[in-house]
């Protein structure tokens, strides 16, 4: 693992054992809030500052379901050799983890966008960050609301 | 979780405003004309992964299936495709006409009891458990070779008394919340139940990858997934009751085009 | 078992851009669920995804525990040469997947 992405591993699993040692107000205590979004966000513009812009964050505004909600990030690049998107960072500030998912690109993109399908705890706003080959970063928010399928099959 | 009391509480409540409500009449379906698919009640993005073989994941189901269809199996080792050959001009139309009625047992089957029957009686193999992947996979590949066609109404007076039974289970109130198929699918389709939409309760996508569950699933494990919801105890898998209530919902769904495998919340 | 669903284009034109769809059969259990019986289900998900054109990577991504089951993927890529297209993916458990698809380009 590369150095920042090491050091977030190790400060986020440290959080969460101290949650779950604490335990008194369940495990909800131990998920990320947005103090720790905020945290890895500077981590990965190492204090830079971002702009809002180019990047396009779709997500539906209302889920079907949190387990899988499809989501597509894409930015507006040229992506020559000289101009492209470098890094595609999307984090949340609900979920057990702030990082949701990170795409490494290039030239060879020919488009800087990718989709996938993403779980997500709890209505939040989620964040997606890119990087750029000139040292910028864009992003875009979009807020979501999730509920909880109206009829569960666990009999609790 | 705070939030799943506060689901609970709210759910309570409208269900309250139901059982004050005009009891259900047998017989007031929803208009042929105003029936709508499941899919029509979730976002675009959901059904765009329905419609994208290559992205929806039930496919996986269906490419398993194809592979069991030619496996050989049981005592004599023989594989579906040794009697059926090849599934997609055999069993074109045979999922679009299931619950069917079984002569040798004089009752209605699913198409899981169908595959199980061939397979005990002429496959000499033992049967595949209800929700295993193997039966699952199987399922979902039939239920693909009728993509696209109506949901046949058999005019058959040996499954009519099957049907009825089916039909009174849909209208019957159940379990703690007292609540019957029909007052939400029928009644109330369309509104809000907790923050999802209520569909009509077309069987036309099973079996299907269900974002609840993250898997794919049988319309027998949705049945009763609601029952579990209205706090009733659920029929257990393969029960005649649950078998004559999916014969009943695919009468309810007549000439509605399969879209099997589906996708759904 | 059918593990994957992959799409790529069998055939593309010199410089145009094509779309790769990638699905993998994984439970991606995220490690933070709660069993019946009272204890964590233990985390098992695919952590990395990287695709390869003849050898050259041009595209990756890191999975988190917050990428659903059955994780999807779709990016693009520049059709420069024919080839192969290789999509690999790793993760906990010892887990791997290798995926490898051919490309005519005109």
């Amino acid at each position: 693992m590369s150095g920042p992405t090491r050091r977030i591993f190790i400060l986020r699993t440290g959080q969460l054992s101290l949650g779950l040692a604490l335990g008194a107000a369940g495990p909800q205590s131990a998920w990320a809030t947005p103090d720790m979004m905020k945290q890895l966000v500077d981590e990965i513009t190492g204090g830079k500052p971002m702009t809002k812009g180019r990047v396009t964050l779709d997500l539906p505004p209302l889920v079907d379901n949190g387990n899988t909600v499809p989501m597509t990030v894409s930015v507006d690049s040229p992506m020559t050799d000289d101009n492209y998107v470098k890094v595609i960072h999307v984090v949340n500030e609900k979920n057990p983890q702030p990082d949701v998912i990170t795409c490494t690109m290039g030239p060879r993109c020919g488009r800087a966008s990718f989709a996938t399908r993403i779980k997500l705890a709890d209505s939040q706003k989620i964040t997606a960050i890119a990087e750029m080959s000139d040292g910028s970063f864009w992003f875009d928010n979009a807020d979501v609301i999730v509920t909880l399928a109206a009829c569960l099959e666990d009999i609790l | 979780m705070m939030r799943l009391s506060r689901l609970r509480v709210s759910f309570a409540l409208v269900c309250a405003s139901f059982l004050s409500s005009a009891p259900f009449a047998a017989g007031d379906e929803i208009p042929l004309a105003d029936r709508k698919s499941g899919s029509q009640f979730m976002s675009r993005q959901t059904q765009d992964i329905e419609n994208d073989d290559t992205s929806n994941p039930a496919m996986l189901w269906v490419l398993d299936g194809e592979a069991l269809w030619n496996k050989p199996t049981g005592a004599d080792n023989k594989a579906c495709s040794s009697c059926h050959q090849d599934a997609a001009t055999t069993m074109r139309g045979v999922a679009a006409r299931y619950p069917a009625f079984d002569e040798k047992s004089s009752k209605v089957v699913n198409l899981e009891q169908r595959i199980n029957l061939c397979r005990t009686d002429r496959q000499k193999a033992s049967p595949l458990a209800y929700e295993s992947r193997d039966l699952l996979a199987l399922t979902a590949y039939l239920a693909r070779q009728s993509k696209g066609m109506p949901i046949e109404a058999k005019d058959d007076s040996r499954i009519k008394p099957f049907r009825a039974e089916g039909e009174k289970l849909y209208s019957e109130r159940l379990g703690q919340l007292n609540l019957s198929c029909a007052q939400c699918h029928t009644d109330n389709w369309g509104q809000k139940l907790g923050g999802s939409l209520l569909p009509q309760a077309h069987p036309t996508a099973y079996p299907l990858y269900r974002l609840e569950w993250q898997t794919v699933g049988s319309l027998q494990r949705r049945l009763r997934n609601c029952m579990i919801g209205v706090r009733a105890e659920p029929y257990a898998y393969g029960d005649q009751e649950l078998v004559n209530l999916e014969l009943y919902l695919m009468w309810r769904a007549r000439g509605m085009p399969m879209e099997a495998p589906g996708v759904r919340p | 078992m059918a593990r994957a669903l992959v799409n790529v284009p069998a055939k593309a034109k010199r410089g145009e851009i094509i779309e790769i769809k990638a699905l993998i059969s994984h439970p991606m259990e995220s490690g933070f669920r709660v069993g019946t019986n009272g204890k964590i289900i233990q985390r098992d998900i695919v952590q990395t995804f990287t695709c390869t054109y003849n050898g050259e990577e041009v595209f990756k991504a890191r999975y988190s525990p917050a990428i659903a089951a059955n994780p999807f993927i779709s990016f693009s890529t520049r059709a420069t040469d024919s080839g192969e297209i290789v999509l690999t993916w790793r993760g906990d458990n010892g887990f791997e997947a290798v995926e490898t698809k051919q490309i005519t380009v005109e």
